[in-house]
């Protein structure tokens, strides 16, 4: 059987008042960067439902792709009928019977927007489900549990016939909730924040802290690796804001005593994304803060950091297991990458017994003896910021060779 | 010269000499340095992983490079085997396989393991039903080749592993040195965890080769040292190799569809040609067979004489594989399918690639029909 096009239903947009039309915008812009391999490809959106017409492209692959395009509930592949009760029982039969084996049972849901259709829901249900069983040797009816549910839908304009139900990425479409910061830091939780905040609409541009020669190269392979992941799964680019932090990480070992370094650190950097962000007007900065999972991230240490700025700072993973988070990473494949084993800028210069417990008043007190604004300004005006495209674009440096 | 002795091993394309070169003159950094030569040495062989994984239909991760067929075969058996050794000490397998896993499997016995050798019938062919009957509860390891080496009968690997769904603790392991580009394979749908490919099979070079290792699988690695290849294979990484090999396996597959094609019309061509002289018996099935092996055996000659009476007319052929023909021992192939020894001591396997012609194959008939005229005079 060859459909014809993709029913795809929104999730929570469908909630959504006056600015649904946005988020429809947004979905369907996502739904076309995630076929961009697919040209003949038609993109249909209504108020309530969305139809991808395939024209001749390869409905599998087309399936697989919307698997991961955030804001969709589920989608179904679909033919469009003409409303006329014999050509719909004609090809309800085609479509089961390609779907059939031995021994299979089925049932047909019906819906009917369209009120003035000759037939109402259980009259159709009724006429479709007898014309199958008298058409097929051996199918059986079971509308608790069957093998191949048959659904009707009328519609003003036609009639849609599907078979099979595959649910969605959810979340909400790519871009439709604004844009925020994440600081990345090339560890396992990070890129899993990031993913559970793009899945909620958000437009990420990362922060990588970089420090030459204390952490290398490769760690900011790793960064740009994982921003590339990311991009992977959002369907459009990444801009990754890589700072130059040797010379602030130097000015805070000579500043700040040993055990309140890390907590220091931690401002400094809020600080500089706080100040990127303002320039690219985003509205919040996203952390992979976890409660209590290292000496950085119990609450005491969060109040003490969190008070350089009043930006949001969204922590997805703030109430997650480290476990749960690895589950996550698995699944988006960025936990090999994160596993590559470089000193990055959270791991290098950790005290032996940082404060689990910093106050407020003493960070405050030690940092006050130096002023950090003139070494912050100057990270911000030394950023260097890439766009990173889903896709190779990296093997492009050595195309000819594969 | 006329080349079709494809299946011991294959020309390596040009531009696959031209990669390997191209990575071993200016990117010979260690992947494992720290320093950015090594990164970039690393970035290629990741890349190579990427691609071959995209052409495979698998995961980046479930890509492991080794040094070819054998390595693959040793390291999926042996390393399966006593990774589950507390589990079971039963593995299956058939009496066809390539040296390289039947040899492991005389190996193992010797440490403990039980074996079964699953029987084929006259196409060299074993039965889905008779692996599922040497089922038993200590069985932890199944491995079964793709495409038979010496006569190119296809087994059921499909049907194998449709039914391996039913148990899901036994390990499935598929060799596929011979099948690559010329049968198809799913990985995934067909319930493989580990699979052999070697790169020299399919036009790239000795001594480069993949293990497929389906995600969640476990082995016991048979090398010990700095822990590349994610544990499983120590060794600095021949990331040239690894290149040439992502390069080969495009290419290859990119031309099969229509590589496969060429191949059965010589295929036909020859057997159709080849079966009208009386002295000569096809060993190949019609049904279930490669496209680009076919064996045929001369009544009253050995296979040595012939093949080197051919070699006279620069054409090159093989005995059974190439693998065993050195000990000149009957196909052990032959020899399950239930042929008579003497059949089976004249044994002559043709093994064609993609850039085999009809022309050349024209010329081969004739050539064989002339020896078999000749040598006929003289072994009577």
């Amino acid at each position: 059987m060859n459909y014809d096009r993709i029913l795809i239903r929104y999730g929570e947009i469908s909630t959504k008042g006056r600015n649904r039309n946005k988020f429809i915008d947004k979905l369907r812009k996502s739904v076309r960067i995630a076929l961009t391999t697919f040209p003949s490809v038609k993109i249909e959106a209504s108020r309530d439902r969305m139809y991808v017409l395939l024209n001749g492209e390869n409905a599998k692959d087309i399936i697989e792709k919307l698997k991961h395009v955030f804001g969709i509930q589920s989608f179904s592949p679909a033919i469009k009928v003409e409303k006329e009760l014999e050509t719909l029982k004609k090809m309800a039969l085609h479509l089961v019977q390609s779907q059939y084996n031995e021994g299979q049972t089925f049932k047909v849901t019906a819906k009917r927007s369209d009120k003035t259709f000759e037939l109402n829901t259980d009259e159709i249900n009724h006429t479709l489900g007898g014309y199958l069983l008298q058409n097929i040797a051996g199918i059986k009816v079971d509308v608790k549990n069957p093998d191949i549910n048959v659904r009707v839908e009328v519609r003003k304009e036609a009639i849609y016939l599907s078979c099979e139900t595959i649910p969605g990425a959810g979340g909400l479409p790519m871009g439709s909730s604004g844009k925020a910061m994440l600081m990345l830091s090339g560890g396992i939780d990070s890129p899993v924040a990031g993913y559970l905040s793009m899945k909620r609409g958000l437009e990420l541009e990362a922060v990588h802290f970089f420090s030459p020669p204390f952490t290398s190269e490769r760690a900011k392979e790793k960064v740009v690796d994982l921003s590339k992941k990311l991009a992977e799964i959002g369907g459009g680019s990444i801009t990754l804001h890589i700072v130059p932090f040797t010379e602030v990480q130097q000015a805070i070992r000579e500043q700040v005593p040993e055990n309140y370094t890390m907590t220091s650190t931690r401002r400094m950097m809020l600080r500089i994304a706080d100040e990127i962000r303002k320039n690219r007007e985003g509205l919040a900065i996203i952390t992979g803060e976890s409660l209590g999972q290292v000496a950085s991230q119990t609450l005491e240490s969060m109040y003490a950091i969190n008070e350089v700025t009043n930006t949001p700072i969204l922590r997805p993973l703030i109430s997650m297991d480290k476990n749960d988070i690895i589950k996550i990473a698995e699944e988006i494949d960025t936990l090999t990458i994160s596993n590559r084993p470089f000193e990055d800028c959270c791991t290098i210069f950790v005290p032996s017994s940082p404060k689990t417990k910093p106050k407020r008043e003493k960070v405050n007190q030690y940092e006050s003896y130096f002023d950090f604004e003139p070494l912050i300004q100057e990270a911000v005006q030394k950023v260097e910021t890439i766009t990173i495209k889903p896709g190779r674009e990296h093997s492009q440096e050595f195309k000819e060779l594969f | 010269m006329i080349y079709f002795d494809n299946s011991a091993t294959t020309r390596p394309y040009k531009e696959v000499l031209d990669s390997f070169l191209t990575v071993s003159r200016n990117y010979y950094g260690n992947p494992s340095s720290l320093h950015s030569f090594g990164a970039q040495a690393e970035r290629l062989l990741t890349q190579a992983r990427e691609a071959i994984a995209k052409l495979l239909q698998v995961k980046t991760s479930e890509i492991y490079f080794t040094s070819g067929g054998t390595e693959s075969n040793n390291l999926a058996i042996k390393g399966a085997a006593f990774r589950h050794r507390n589990r079971g000490k039963h593995i299956i397998t058939s009496s066809v396989e390539h040296p390289s896993v039947r040899l492991a499997m005389e190996q193992l016995k010797q440490a403990g393991f039980e074996i079964t050798y699953l029987p084929v019938d006259e196409t060299g062919r074993i039965s889905a039903i008779d692996v599922e009957k040497a089922i038993r509860k200590d069985t932890t390891l199944i491995s079964i080749m793709q495409v038979n080496n010496e006569v190119g009968t296809i087994q059921p690997i499909e049907e194998i592993g449709e039914m391996l769904k039913r148990y899901p603790t036994i390990l499935f392991h598929v060799d596929a040195v011979q099948g690559i580009g010329k049968v198809p394979l799913a990985l995934h749908e067909d319930r493989i965890d580990f699979c052999s490919f070697s790169a020299h099979k399919f036009h790239g070079l000795k001594g480069t080769g993949i293990l497929y290792m389906r995600d969640g699988a476990r082995l016991t690695p048979l090398f010990s040292g700095g822990n590349q290849e994610g544990k499983l294979r120590s060794g600095t990484e021949n990331v040239a190799g690894a290149v040439a090999l992502a390069k080969a396996l495009r290419m290859t597959l990119t031309k099969s569809e229509a590589g496969i094609e060429r191949m059965k019309t010589i295929q036909n061509l020859l057997r159709t040609e080849l079966s009208k002289n009386e002295a000569i018996h096809i060993n190949t099935p019609v049904e279930n067979a490669a496209p680009h092996i076919l064996n045929f055996s001369v009544k009253g000659s050995k296979s040595e004489v012939f093949i080197h009476s051919l070699e006279e007319k620069e054409i090159f052929v093989s005995t059974t594989s190439a693998c065993s023909s050195k000990k000149k021992s009957a196909s052990s192939t032959l020899l399950a399918m239930g042929v008579p020894e003497t059949i089976a001591d004249s044994a002559i396997r043709i093994s064609l690639s993609y850039e085999n012609t009809e022309a050349e194959a024209l010329e081969v008939i004739k050539a064989i029909e002339n020896t078999v005229k000749r040598l006929g005079r003289v072994m009577k």
